[in-house]
């Protein structure tokens, strides 16, 4: 009986490893394949299994023929002013949810939530009018613009600022200080653990991001990773070039890759969290 | 903690927070509005103008998009030409397909993944890592590596399905195939993620729940079907909810891999949005179908909002 059982336990355990190597077949390909000689052949180029001498030459093709060094800035630049901008709003209006009182709260509650619903990507056609009317078309703050109010990050803040205590904004207040110095010296200070959440999610989701950047932007020098990708993808389709193709790819997931094998638990945790974002 | 917190802000809606109104000074009236205004700003012009735009829009005929001076007012005639459209029958229908044919197998996943690997241990993390890994991608790096993937004859799939002495069908170029393609690569993508949702879920259940369930001799299938499904209803509607919203609003594997082809077989609405926005310059026709996919979005959403808010009184 209880050999039965460790018998079924290891076949479970030996299935999942199987399910799990399935899963990450797609890297170990893109891993193997950046690196692999471009003398290795188109035929052999599927295997898993690591060619030897392993080669630079996919990564350094992928950077000079992809231009990827500018989208590289292009998505820094757009994914940091995103995130700048969308800090300022979210700590403003979840403070105001979390601890002022007014006429309208709730129905302006409401009017945030609606963003959960009507989000961004099926708005693409009427937002890229409003764009062009501003004058933002084929500019990175007109691929940033749309992101720059957050009802996740409002809500997200609103919650982190419910669960502080209110001794410290209280002494704060006693002592005469302003509105403004409580937010940033006694708020914001410990409500460090929800910003980075909104951060974490928030950058993940722009650096991410193709549609929106694809429709508002027009000018090469101005492409982020994933247009560059697309791009890049769509040229190798007739080539054989399939380790350029595949170091470019590694190229654009490495950089959030590397940041979530560092910071595992605080990604996930900001991740569970983020469901509310859609 | 996640639901928690997501339910969380549908019930400070009622309940508000704690405040002492008589230390509020006067002067201060107007400090909450300044405070949302620039949030407010940025919905006014990116969630709300839109909506009207497209209504507005989506009455006018825009002879190739030249502006609102040649536009000549059509009433409803851009939701028959839309409604009438071959092209868009067949991309709502596959994008019910799609949606419906993800859905499934990606929270059957979901499940499965996190009851596998909800112990701590280890090998366990490792696991977590793996599944999640794909939904950390931008859905173009994955479009990218399913490319090669799906690629006749030399391809990652052909490959290994020819050492086993299987021959593939043309996974990307085939209409009858193209669609399922699509929806493996999004199921790859998106059960990681929802895996997050359930390991949570499964957290909050009271372990005495199930300890009762074993002292009363239930087998694991039976814990399963009454105990623990049960008692995750309430992250299975949530996860059903975002899952959707997602299936509806993100065709960036579409654009890459298939561009809606062949023959419209893998065209999904937003796809068909692009397209004619941005590729063929009809603009009331684009803005009838996006306010036509915006109307199922608040369905969808507020449907949810009625079924998570029941299932959160049956929590508490």
């Amino acid at each position: 009986m209880r050999l039965e059982r460790r018998l079924w336990q290891a076949l479970g355990m030996a299935l999942l490893a199987a399910v799990a190597f399935l899963w990450a077949t797609p890297f170990l390909w893109t891993l193997v394949a950046a690196f692999r000689p471009e003398g290795a052949g188109s035929a052999r180029m599927a295997s898993l299994m690591p060619d030897t001498p392993q080669t630079l030459e996919n990564i350094r093709n992928a950077l000079e023929s992809g231009a990827f060094g500018l989208y590289y800035v292009n998505t820094f630049i757009v994914v940091v002013g995103v995130l700048a901008v969308q800090c300022v709003t979210v700590s403003l209006a979840g403070y105001a949810f979390a601890r002022l009182r007014f006429p309208g709260r709730d129905v302006l509650f409401y009017v945030f939530l609606m963003q959960l619903m009507l989000v961004p990507p099926a708005l693409i056609v009427p937002n890229l009018r409003t764009i062009v009317d501003l004058g933002l078309y084929d500019t990175l703050p007109g691929a940033m613009a749309p992101y720059f109010a957050s009802a996740f990050g409002t809500f997200l803040m609103r919650q982190t600022f419910l669960a502080l205590p209110r001794d410290f904004e209280e002494a704060a207040a006693i002592d005469g200080a302003p509105w403004w110095a409580i937010v940033w010296y006694v708020l914001l200070p410990m409500a460090q653990p929800g910003l980075v959440a909104f951060a974490i999610v928030s950058v993940t989701a722009h650096w991410n991001e193709f549609l929106w950047p694809l429709m508002v932007i027009n000018d090469p020098a101005k492409h982020t990773l994933t247009i560059g990708l697309a791009a890049f993808t769509r040229g190798a389709e007739g080539g054989k070039e399939w380790g350029v193709l595949a170091a470019g790819t590694l190229l654009v997931m490495a950089p959030l890759a590397v940041v979530f094998v560092a910071f595992q638990r605080r990604f996930v945790d900001s991740f569970v969290f983020s469901g509310v974002k859609g | 903690m996640s639901l928690a917190g997501t339910t969380g802000i549908l019930e400070g809606v009622d309940r508000g927070p704690v405040v002492v109104p008589r230390r509020r000074p006067r002067r201060r009236s107007y400090l909450p509005y300044a405070l949302l205004a620039p949030s407010l700003l940025f919905l006014g012009l990116f969630t709300y103008l839109p909506v009207v735009r497209v209504i507005v829009e989506s009455l006018y005929d825009h002879p190739h998009g030249t502006g609102a001076v040649t536009a000549t007012f059509v009433g409803l005639g851009n939701y028959t030409k839309v409604l009438a459209d071959p092209a868009f029958r067949q991309a709502a229908l596959n994008n019910l397909v799609y949606a419906l044919g993800t859905l499934i197998p990606t929270l059957a996943l979901a499940l499965a993944f996190a009851l596998a690997v909800q112990r701590s241990s280890r090998f366990s993390a490792v696991l977590r890592t793996v599944f999640f890994f794909p939904s950390l991608v931008p859905l173009v790096a994955a479009a990218s590596l399913f490319f090669f993937i799906f690629l006749p004859g030399i391809g990652l799939l052909d490959y290994y399905l020819a050492k086993i002495g299987v021959s593939g069908p043309n996974w990307l170029g085939d209409s009858d195939i193209a669609l399922w393609s699509v929806i493996g690569l999004t199921v790859w993508k998106n059960a990681g993620y929802y895996m997050l949702f359930y390991i949570a879920g499964l957290q909050n259940i009271p372990r005495d729940t199930i300890e009762a369930a074993l002292i009363d001799g239930a087998n694991a299938w039976q814990r399963l079907r009454y105990v623990i499904l049960p008692a995750l209803l309430p992250t299975t509607s949530f996860v059903v909810v975002i899952a959707l919203i997602n299936l509806l609003t993100s065709v960036d594997h579409v654009i890459v891999l298939t561009r809606g082809g062949p023959s419209n077989a893998t065209n999904l609405l937003l796809y068909y949005i692009f397209q004619a926005a941005h590729e063929n310059f009809e603009i009331g026709k684009a803005a009838a179908a996006t306010l036509l996919s915006v109307v199922v979005l608040l369905a969808i959403s507020l449907a949810s909002m009625r079924i998570m808010s029941r299932g959160s009184h049956h929590e508490a």
